[in-house]
């Protein structure tokens, strides 16, 4: 049988993506779906890619996640390429989450507090009941007439006694960036934060779950959880003032820890952070618990559990590095797995010349 | 292509990848840590080659692209297109005629010349990565000229095995100083990297980190004076053009397992193949 070398990679690459433009419709008769619909319907979806792709454009990620079928790992890593070749013309000054008008607060230490407990739109508390009905509803639902307001951070209570730790104190140095700048080790919590904040939700999930079950334990709390709009500002030098280029939604987590104190610092409650583009509340909680886990070492924690270990956290966090690489692996190697064949080969005429 | 800069890359990064390509040709073998940009393609699939080639390519260069030693594994097929459509370069599957030859997996049989550059993929810079995860403690050793571990897992295979174990991305010590990933070519391939006349880059953009081998520079595969370094290939010729000194692919072609062997450097095996049916010819 004569051996034919494989050719013609361009117009199987083209095929490809033909059928995968197909599939990707479906069944014509079924009517399209508009990235409008994604971006209405889909919200939390769009929130997901937004957050991982690092880029807040709800028709973007609703674009992403319509070109990517749904699969938002792809969608994110589509906003992300697409991000990369923006210009940069300001970092936006520290977001003021205390005046956002939240449509969702709730705090686990207080029974209630300033402003309530608000529960907004959540899932908590459904019964997760498959809704036959759902597609069947009316168009128009009831009219909600909660308005979002300012809600005064739970912390403020606690703060007043020293009995939390204070905000870390405000930097004039502009924020790493590990978009523009590779990581490095040790990695200051400005990068660690930004690196969470992209970060593979179910990683965080999984990373946060285990320091609950004792691998880095940090018996956390939930201080306050928020949801809602907050005003983005830039100062553009020129000008000398900050200036509102609009309103992103954003979810936030203080989770506060039991700390038993150190040589440098009084017993008191220490604070993981989370905050994240949209409405993900598992995102930003497992964050927070992340972030208070890579804290170690500032607080003369041992780091023996893997989210205690930056160097750990950082390297995997970012889905989109990871799917690349463990899909990379679908590429061929059969180059090398030649020289691990005639390795392996040998190594066994090897073995059975020495057993004779 | 409309709507993106020649070869994709705006010039602000390229000018950024270009600077740290200069400090990784000044200091051979060392890896330097650079701005890695999300690429159109995917992490792990040649994003730190891309870059690279995409910093230092220019209208006139001719781009050849292979994969595992050919110019049309998928791969290889879709980054050569990446540049037809960015930048508008010619390409060429011809070794010769190439002055850019970004690769993955191999270096080419036919001998390198001066001006060429020769640009790898690289998957995981870190020579050591596998004994030490840790990238800030990998960074120490390298600062320290500390590479026993690596000697101490080379002793190991050969007390284990009677040879070393590794077949590819064999460890190679750079002009004297850095332990360096030849990025996963057969070992095969290791003794080409040693005085090439051509300038050696090597891009690895998940990792974020370029290296660079500059001509004539000594390149040495690490062993110990009672196990000279060997490099391994499949005993055979090639059924195509017969080549007895290429590095070969074992190839399946039935079902009761027949196999034949065939150049992985496909525009070598194509050149031979071509020459000897001239001169066949000309008898």
């Amino acid at each position: 049988m004569a051996y034919v070398a494989v050719k013609g990679g361009e117009r199987a690459i083209d095929a490809a993506h033909a059928w995968l433009a197909a599939e990707r419709r479906g069944d014509p008769a079924v009517p399209a779906l508009t990235t409008a619909q994604i971006a209405e319907q889909l919200g939390r979806a769009v929130d997901r890619v937004m957050a991982e792709g690092s880029l807040y454009d709800r028709e973007l990620a609703a674009l992403a996640i319509q070109q990517a079928q749904g699969d938002l790992i792809e969608a994110a890593f589509l906003l992300r390429a697409y991000r990369t070749t923006l210009p940069r013309f300001a970092y936006g000054r520290p977001v003021d989450t205390a005046a956002m008008l939240a449509i969702r607060r709730v705090s686990a230490i207080f029974k209630d507090l300033p402003g309530g407990q608000v529960l907004g739109p959540t899932y908590d508390y459904t019964h997760r009941l498959l809704d036959f009905a759902l597609p069947d509803a009316p168009a128009a639902p009831a009219e909600v007439d909660a308005e979002p307001q300012p809600l005064a951070p739970a912390f403020g209570i606690l703060g007043q006694e020293g009995l939390v730790e204070p905000d870390e104190a405000k930097s004039d140095d502009a924020p790493g960036d590990l978009t523009r700048d590779p990581l490095a080790f040790p990695a200051a919590r400005d990068v660690r934060l930004q690196a969470l904040a992209r970060g593979d939700e179910g990683f965080l999930l999984a990373l946060g779950y285990l320091t609950q079950r004792g691998y880095g334990n940090n018996h956390p709390f939930v201080g306050e959880l928020r949801v809602g709009e907050a005003s983005v500002e830039i100062e553009p030098p020129e000008l000398g003032f900050a200036i509102d280029i609009g309103d992103v939604v954003l979810t936030e987590c203080q989770m506060v820890n039991q700390f038993t104190g150190s040589r440098t610092a009084p017993p008191q409650f220490t604070r993981g952070y989370g905050l994240c583009f949209g409405h993900s509340e598992r995102r930003v909680m497992g964050m927070a618990l992340v972030d208070r886990a890579m804290r170690g070492a500032e607080l003369g924690e041992p780091a023996e559990a893997p989210a205690q270990d930056v160097e750990f956290v950082l390297s995997h966090c970012d889905n989109v590095e990871a799917t690349g690489f463990v899909e990379h692996l679908k590429l061929p190697h059969y180059v090398d797995f030649q020289s691990e064949l005639e390795t392996v080969r040998r190594m066994r005429a090897d073995a059975e010349g020495t057993s004779k | 292509m409309s709507g993106y800069n020649f070869a994709y890359l705006d010039e602000q990064t390229k000018r950024m990848i270009r600077r740290a390509i200069l400090k990784a040709v000044a200091i051979p073998g060392h890896q330097i840590p650079f701005g890695s940009r999300e690429m159109p393609l995917p992490y792990g699939w040649g994003t730190g080659g891309i870059q690279v080639t995409a910093s230092i390519l220019g209208p006139p260069d001719v781009l050849k692209v292979i994969d595992q030693g050919a110019d049309d594994t998928t791969n290889a097929v879709s980054i050569r297109r990446f540049f037809a459509r960015t930048a508008g370069v010619a390409t060429t599957t011809r070794t010769v005629d190439a002055t850019i030859i970004q690769t993955r997996h191999r270096i080419p049989e036919t001998p390198l010349h001066e001006g060429q550059i020769l640009v790898y993929q690289v998957p995981l810079p870190e020579p050591m990565a596998r004994l030490e995860p840790s990238r800030a403690e990998t960074t120490r050793m390298h600062g320290l000229q500390e590479y026993g571990l690596m000697h101490v897992k080379l002793y190991e295979d050969i007390a284990r095995y009677g040879r070393v174990a590794n077949s590819y991305d064999f460890p190679v010590m750079v002009n004297g100083r850095y332990l360096m990933s030849p990025s996963p070519i057969p070992a095969f391939d290791n003794p080409k990297l040693h005085m090439s006349p051509a300038l050696q880059l090597f891009g690895a953009g998940r990792e974020k980190r370029i290296y660079a081998v500059p001509p004539y520079t000594a390149v040495r595969s690490l062993d110990f004076d009672d196990h000279p370094f060997r490099a391994g290939r499949a005993p055979g010729i090639c059924a195509l053009c017969g080549a007895d000194d290429s590095y070969l692919d074992e190839v399946v072609t039935d079902d009761q397992g027949t196999r034949m062997f065939v150049c992985s450097d496909t525009d070598y095996c194509n050149e031979r193949a071509a020459a000897a049916a001239i001169q066949g010819n000309a008898a």
